[in-house]
């Protein structure tokens, strides 16, 4: 089965639906409409352009291109996380544990699915290598703004109770070890929800896009369940990282809980 | 064969050399093994401050000594199981005040309470079920039951009415006779002469003869 090509007037008619909601948001007085136009006309652009510039990739399939596109990825991914929480470490530090959290997580489930069950030919094939990584960081960047966000407001709010364990000679993961769990287990929730949910709630995105293109059904869903347990392996990783490196962040040579390194 | 604990070989003497942050200092003071010191000054002057520096809660610079011994050579968790702070507001971090302490110390626990009018059946409540007062003198059997050197208590009466006030002080004065050493922070001029051996004011983030 060959996939339904989509031309311009397929993609108007479905437009007419942002039209659609863009006139009730005029109606209603929900005063989003500019925003949803504007959100919509910047998908458009953002996808054709990243359609056009993955066509070249693919089509020249070669690996510094192939890099540098991932590595775009992973700092766009990487400063999400970032700026999600409201406290922000001074020095550009929630970037740095963004990157590494990022970088790290992603690059270590993509490889580990390229080299073993996907395997192409090469390895690193964009047309495989790339929708992968795109469709790991956002799981990755879930988990791991969630976990961030979590352990750092936790801080804040219960920096009494922290500090009330350090006065009578707890270390700070002593201190921080049920905030810690707490936030790593936030940052698991969506994963957790995501596999419970498909098939039987939701056809996965992926799933979806192959039945769309022709695959065949039980193929469709093993990509499905690989993709599920490495967005599961790397979001793990991710929100345990980003929870691990942001409480080094807070912790100084005398186990005190230092909030000053926040911005203020 | 037991740790090696080397702020356990010398009797306690609390020293502090030049304690300096940019919240307040620089605070030198010496207190004796089996002293009180009632340490008064108005709000925001640095009474906390100076607590939370000894406890090594807050970065600075200066030095601090226990029986001759320099903090920073010791672990930070180390020094502060043998000098306890005690905030003005005890935070809590678990249901109930019994999770609050290591099952082995439960006894000791139990041993402490009757003497600051607390019952036992309070261990296994909410702890926000508890009142104010009741929560400080649960706040106080937790810092007693680290068996400290030192004890940096922020307030200890604020919430308490008379008859609390009066088990608590009772209670110290006999742990002091035991040797403990005590900074006791309070805004009431009248408690610090009763429970201090020595009493000095903080002034302008300084230590100072009141």
């Amino acid at each position: 089965m060959t996939p339904i090509h989509l031309g311009a007037v397929d993609l108007a008619v479905a437009a007419v639906l942002v039209l659609l909601c863009a006139g009730a948001s005029i109606a209603l007085h929900l005063r989003v409409h500019r925003q949803v136009l504007w959100a919509a006309a910047r998908m458009v652009v953002q996808l054709l352009l990243v359609g056009l510039v993955l066509r070249l990739v693919f089509r020249a399939g070669s690996p510094v291109a192939t890099v540098g596109i991932v590595l775009l990825m992973i700092g766009a991914a990487a400063r999400e996380v970032a700026v999600r929480p409201v406290q922000r470490l001074r020095g550009g530090a929630n970037y740095r544990i963004g990157a590494v959290v990022v970088g790290a997580s992603s690059v270590a489930t993509v490889a580990l699915a390229l080299l073993t069950a996907i395997r192409p030919s090469p390895w690193f094939d964009p047309r495989y290598a790339i929708p992968l990584m795109g469709i790991v960081l956002g799981s990755v960047l879930n988990s791991a703004s969630l976990g961030l966000d979590s352990f750092f407001g936790g801080l804040v709010a219960g920096r009494a109770g922290i500090e009330a364990q350090l006065a009578l000679g707890a270390t700070m993961r002593e201190a921080c070890a049920e905030l810690t769990r707490n936030s790593i287990r936030r940052g698991l929730i969506p994963l957790i929800n995501q596999m419970s949910a498909a098939g039987i709630i939701t056809l996965p995105g992926i799933m979806t896009g192959q039945l769309l293109a022709g695959m065949d059904p039980l193929e469709a869903v093993k990509y499905q369940i690989l993709l599920l347990f490495l967005l599961t392996g790397a979001g793990a990783m991710a929100a345990a990282g980003a929870v691990y490196l942001a409480a080094k962040s807070v912790t100084d040579e005398r186990e005190r809980l230092r909030l000053d390194r926040f911005v203020p | 064969m037991p740790d090696h604990d080397p702020l356990s070989t010398r009797g306690p003497r609390l020293e502090l050399d030049a304690l300096v942050s940019a919240h307040g200092g620089p605070f030198d003071l010496q207190v004796e093994p089996g002293e009180c010191v009632a340490i008064v000054g108005r709000s925001g002057s640095g009474k906390s401050v100076l607590l939370r520096l000894i406890a090594d809660l807050d970065p600075h610079d200066g030095e601090v000594r226990l029986d001759g011994l320099a903090r920073s050579s010791c672990p930070a968790p180390n020094w502060r199981r043998r000098v306890v702070y005690q905030a003005a507001e005890p935070a809590w971090w678990a249901a109930t005040a019994r999770a609050h302490f290591p099952s082995a110390g439960v006894p000791a626990v139990l041993a402490l309470l009757p003497g600051l009018g607390l019952e036992s059946p309070l261990l296994d409540i909410d702890i926000a079920r508890l009142s104010t007062g009741e929560r400080q003198r649960m706040a106080l059997v937790r810092s007693l039951a680290c068996e400290p050197r030192v004890l940096l208590l922020d307030e200890p009466t604020a919430a308490l009415d008379q008859a609390s006030t009066l088990l608590v002080e009772a209670l110290l004065a006999a742990r002091v006779a035991a040797g403990l050493s005590i900074l006791f922070v309070t805004h009431s001029r009248e408690q610090a002469a009763r429970v201090g051996h020595r009493v000095l004011e903080v002034r302008d983030h300084r230590l100072h003869a009141p």
